[in-house]
């Protein structure tokens, strides 16, 4: 079922792809800034702060779909004893963190001229913050566990546990009063931002999705040779 | 036309602060990682390095080890 994942075949893919991705990314990034920094219009009621918009939500979308891969890799871990799961959850876990802690303080930065404040313990804000300690979690097992088989165990449950946390985050502007509006996009039903805005951060979110495979590709490959550097160490 | 790129109607501070924590973060974890590949590939080299050459010659067969080699010397990035 799983010979598409062999390893050898995997390592030359990401190994190669690496630089063609990493060219793709800076050309979309450079767009994208050029059009949320300059070329997008300002918001009639918050004026230029609006521009965070274009680095703050594709970060949150990021960190989100990140973690929900994550989960269904773990989940696979479990089911399918496969050690690849794991290997590509290892692999996108650093960057879903990295997106995450841009979320929370981009839109620190952003509450401050919107709302009037840096911080609020507001239920999006919340449930984005124990998303980041879940990943923090993550990456810290497989840190300090040095047992492989109950590190993936543990590494995987943390995530699976955290994932009870997503629907919490998409719906916590339905379910609670909060600072932050309800959804503006929308996958089924009328988007209400307009397209002068739409289209920097659809390019925007491309560009962090590109840096995302683009840290995936090189840790992939890291996780790869280590490895094979055991593999050596007991020839 | 500058200075109202860089102040943008008081709230530059914000923009500009937002996206250069963004690119700093991006460019923080790209350096890491990179750097993480390459204490890996050089272990490697020296690992294979140390091997007798009957060894060598039968890992160099397989497809995994000739691209991390192929790799170790060309690093583009």
């Amino acid at each position: 079922m799983f010979n598409f994942f062999n390893l050898g075949k995997l390592f030359q893919i990401t190994s190669r792809s690496t630089r063609y991705v990493f060219v793709l990314f800076m050309i979309v990034l450079a767009i994208g800034l050029s059009e949320s920094l300059f070329l997008s219009p300002e918001d009639y009621k918050q004026s230029h702060s609006v521009r965070i918009m274009y680095v703050h939500v594709p970060a949150a979308w990021m960190a989100l779909g990140i973690f929900s891969m994550m989960t269904f890799l773990s989940v696979g871990t479990f089911i399918f004893k496969n050690k690849k799961f794991y290997l590509v959850s290892k692999s996108l876990a650093p960057s879903g963190f990295i997106f995450n802690i841009i979320a929370l303080i981009t839109g620190s930065i952003w509450g401050k001229p919107t709302w009037g404040t840096w911080w609020a313990w507001d239920a999006r804000i919340t449930s984005m913050l124990i998303l980041a300690l879940f990943y923090f979690m993550y990456l810290l097992s497989w840190k300090i566990i040095e047992n492989k088989n109950t590190v993936i165990k543990i590494s995987s449950l943390i995530v699976i546990v955290g994932a009870i946390n997503l629907p919490i985050i998409k719906f916590s502007v339905n379910w609670w009063n909060t600072l932050h509006q309800g959804p503006s996009l929308k996958i089924i039903g009328e988007t209400t931002i307009h397209s002068s805005m739409l289209i920097p951060l659809g390019i925007m979110t491309a560009a962090f999705a590109l840096f995302s495979l683009l840290i995936f590709l090189m840790k992939f490959n890291t996780e790869m040779i280590k490895i094979k550097n055991k593999g050596l160490d007991r020839l | 036309m500058i200075n109202e790129i860089i102040s943008m109607n008081g709230y530059g501070p914000y923009v500009w602060s937002a996206f250069i924590f963004t690119l700093v973060s991006f460019a923080s974890l790209y350096l890491v990682t990179k750097l993480q590949l390459l204490k890996e590939q050089k272990k490697y080299i020296a690992k294979f390095g140390s091997l007798s050459e009957a060894k060598t010659a039968s890992l160099r067969e397989q497809k995994i080890n000739k691209e991390i080699l192929l790799k170790s010397v060309i690093t583009k990035i």
